[in-house]
């Protein structure tokens, strides 16, 4: 594995537990509900090791909330009435996930929002590292500045001793990129991280993004509503329609030919973006209306009686693609 | 920064030449004719020229604005209509004593007000902050007089653990003056037991004074910290693994604390107007007593010289709350213009 900079990494599994052919991140029939909500429902999910999965819907679908379970940071009023995240075959759900901070890094979606505006930028990161990183202040401040060259972030010795407001948006970002690697993290979760950016910068981050996790040899958990970026970032993609899994494959051959009525509809109407399908009946319901079994059947041309009753397991198509629906095989009436 | 300062300074000295235009104005409508008062009631037409000529109030309206401003920027205020000492002589004595008791209460507004308001975050509704609620809206409904004589009746006169009224025993009297803050002026002169003394007489009219300053320093630390925690650093700082209560006593106070910074300016305020009474009720010798003589004699150069000086120590006040808010937030020194 190449590395660029000066230190070795550390190695991500902690024992002998782990495997090269255990994926790293494992979600297993996660159900979330906030309150009366029923946020996801069954969600299954593995971010192969040294992979990246990308997770792609609607906004609202519950791709955040997905993140904020596996980060331990679900709003105050969650459970999770049923399913297990294990973390290299360690369930970091029921257990304290404190244990695996710093093992998991963090790029949120909003670079403007997410450094608070009265504390130095560079002691921010350091507070993280003294919490989560071996070694010494001192260690800490020439990891960190050897990681600022690698997320490209000029002058990092200065950087360190501003303040958030004297960055650009696309500079904090590259800031929290080194932040969430800062602490030799096995994955990456990154929640929409180039949302809030220009378009050129979008490009430049998502490389970098992409560059980092490669040469690191990380997992990276990316969620988007954006089927270009997913392209660019995710050799594997997860397709969530209100909370619910309705395909997963290898990105190319889901984009290039989806297979669940949703995704064939979404990416018919909307070959760009994960946004509402505009022309068709119905609209997503909402958090706390979802309908029993397949929660797209309302507005689904192939819906059944059955459709109703309970949501659909995931049937395997063969090479890696699963999808959630028994009659996908079939052609729309009015197509 | 410190451009930051000199413009803040700056910023405050238009304010003040308005106050002493104002005060001229109010001190030339509020009395009447002052040179009827001066003369008493029993004046005859020529006695009344007389003082006119004398007081230069028989002057066009401009140059006695003109003298006036010339005056006050020299340091002369005058001497009291009443007493006819100049009144700069009064204000010496009479100013640390308010501020030595504005400035306790203001510590004890600040000092307890602050991890009350956060207490009652991090028990966001619960038993806790309900409590806290209750007493701070309780405080801020209390009329300070109501509450200074309740306090007199139970401390002082019922239970007799502390004293009635006065900044010190008459066997102490005073401490020789340097800064006329007693509790200082004791220590510079090493006398022990009156600086214990005045610490004693402060209490009850401090805490009194500082009753309604604490309730909203309390309830805008509250919703500070309560409003701080919804951001999206915090969640970030949530993922970082920081714990909840490191995250609201210590990462987001300072953020909370930026809004609270703010009322402290208004906050003295409030406490020099409530001081009048206060003051009034425990015989405290400061600006509040002096102010009411002088309303009740007519002293318009003394009410004059009192407007002026709350005025200076106001402006300074504001200085300071700006300076310190910069200091706590970064952005607010290269925000403004
Ligand atoms: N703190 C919360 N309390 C209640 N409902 C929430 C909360 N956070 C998110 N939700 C609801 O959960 C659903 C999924 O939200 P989210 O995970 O943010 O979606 P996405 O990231 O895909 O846009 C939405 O219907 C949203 O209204
Ligand atoms: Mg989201």
């Amino acid at each position: 594995m190449a590395i660029s900079s000066g230190w070795p990494i550390q190695p991500s599994a902690p024992s002998g537990a782990a495997t090269i052919g255990q994926p790293v991140l494992s979600i297993e029939n996660l159900s979330v509900h906030i309150g009366p909500a029923r946020i996801l429902q069954e969600v299954t999910l593995q971010v192969p090791r040294a992979g990246t999965l990308g997770i792609v819907g609607e906004s609202g679908c519950g791709k955040s909330t997905l993140l904020r379970a596996v980060l331990g940071i679900l709003p105050g009023g969650a459970t999770v009435p049923k399913g297990a995240i294990l973390f290299d075959g360690e369930d970091i759900l029921t257990d304290c996930a404190a244990t695996v901070r710093g093992r998991i890094g963090y790029v949120p979606q909003d670079p403007y929002l997410s450094l608070n505006p009265v504390f130095r930028a560079g002691d921010q990161i350091f507070e993280v590292m003294r919490r989560h990183a071996k070694g010494s202040r001192a260690d800490h401040k020439a990891k960190l500045i050897e990681l600022l060259r690698a997320v490209q972030l000029p002058d990092p010795e200065a950087a360190l001793r501003k303040y958030p407001h004297q960055f650009s948006g696309g500079q904090r970002q590259r800031l929290l990129i080194a932040a969430a690697l800062a602490c030799d993290p096995a994955l990456v979760v990154a929640d929409e991280p180039t949302t809030a950016l220009d378009v050129t910068t979008q490009r430049e981050i998502l490389g970098l993004l992409r560059q980092l996790t490669v040469e690191r040899g990380l997992s990276l958990l990316f969620v988007t509503h954006d089927f270009g970026v997913l392209a660019a970032v995710c050799d594997r993609v997860a397709v969530l329609y209100a909370g619910q899994v309705v395909e997963h494959g290898p990105t190319r051959a889901v984009l290039d030919d989806p297979q669940h009525p949703y995704a064939r509809m979404l990416l018919a109407c909307h070959p760009d973006r994960a946004t509402d399908l505009g022309g068709i009946p119905g609209t997503v319901p909402a958090a706390t209306a979802q309908p029993p079994g397949c929660r797209f059947h309302p507005r689904c041309p192939l819906a059944r009686a059955a459709c109703a009753e309970a949501p659909p397991p995931m049937l395997p198509l063969g090479a890696g693609r699963s999808v959630a629906c028994p009659f996908h095989a079939e052609a729309f009436a009015r197509a | 920064m410190a451009r930051y300062i000199l413009r803040r300074v700056l910023l405050a000295l238009p304010a003040l030449f308005g106050l002493i235009l104002l005060t001229f104005v109010l001190t030339r409508v509020i009395p009447g004719d002052p040179a009827a008062t001066l003369a008493g009631d029993a004046a005859t037409p020529a006695q009344l020229a007389e003082i006119r000529a004398r007081y230069g109030l028989d002057r066009p309206i401009l140059e006695q604005a003109f003298v006036h401003v010339r005056q006050v920027l020299t340091g002369d205020l005058g001497s009291s209509i009443f007493s006819g000492r100049p009144v700069m002589e009064e204000i010496v004595f009479r100013l640390p004593a308010t501020l030595e008791l504005t400035f306790a209460a203001m510590l004890l507004s600040i000092g307890l007000g602050i991890p009350l308001g956060l207490l009652a975050a991090l028990n966001h509704n619960g038993p806790v902050d309900h409590l806290i609620r209750i007493v701070s809206v309780g405080g801020l409904a209390v009329a300070s007089f109501w509450l200074a004589i309740m306090f007199q009746l139970l401390f002082a006169m019922e239970w007799d653990v502390l004293p009635l009224r006065g900044r010190s025993d008459l066997a102490y009297g005073a401490p020789p003056f340097h800064t006329g803050f007693y509790l200082i002026d004791s220590l510079i002169a090493g006398q022990g037991a009156l600086f214990l003394d005045s610490l004693w007489h402060l209490i009850l009219p401090a805490v009194t004074l500082c009753l309604p300053g604490l309730a909203s320093i309390a309830r805008f630390t509250r919703s500070g910290v309560l409003e701080a925690l919804q951001k999206d650093y915090v969640l970030y700082a949530r993922a970082a693994g920081y714990g909840r209560f490191h995250l609201a006593a210590i990462y987001v106070l300072r953020n909370a604390i930026t809004v609270t910074v703010t009322q402290i300016g208004l906050l003295f305020g409030a406490l020099i107007s409530g001081a009048v009474a206060v003051e009034a009720i425990f015989d405290w010798p400061g600006l509040g007593t002096y102010a009411v003589q002088a309303i009740l004699s007519a002293d318009y150069k003394a009410l004059l010289a009192v407007t002026l000086v709350v005025g200076v120590v106001y402006a300074v006040i504001n200085v300071l709350v700006d300076v310190l808010q910069a200091l706590i937030d970064p952005r607010v020194a290269e925000d403004i213009r």
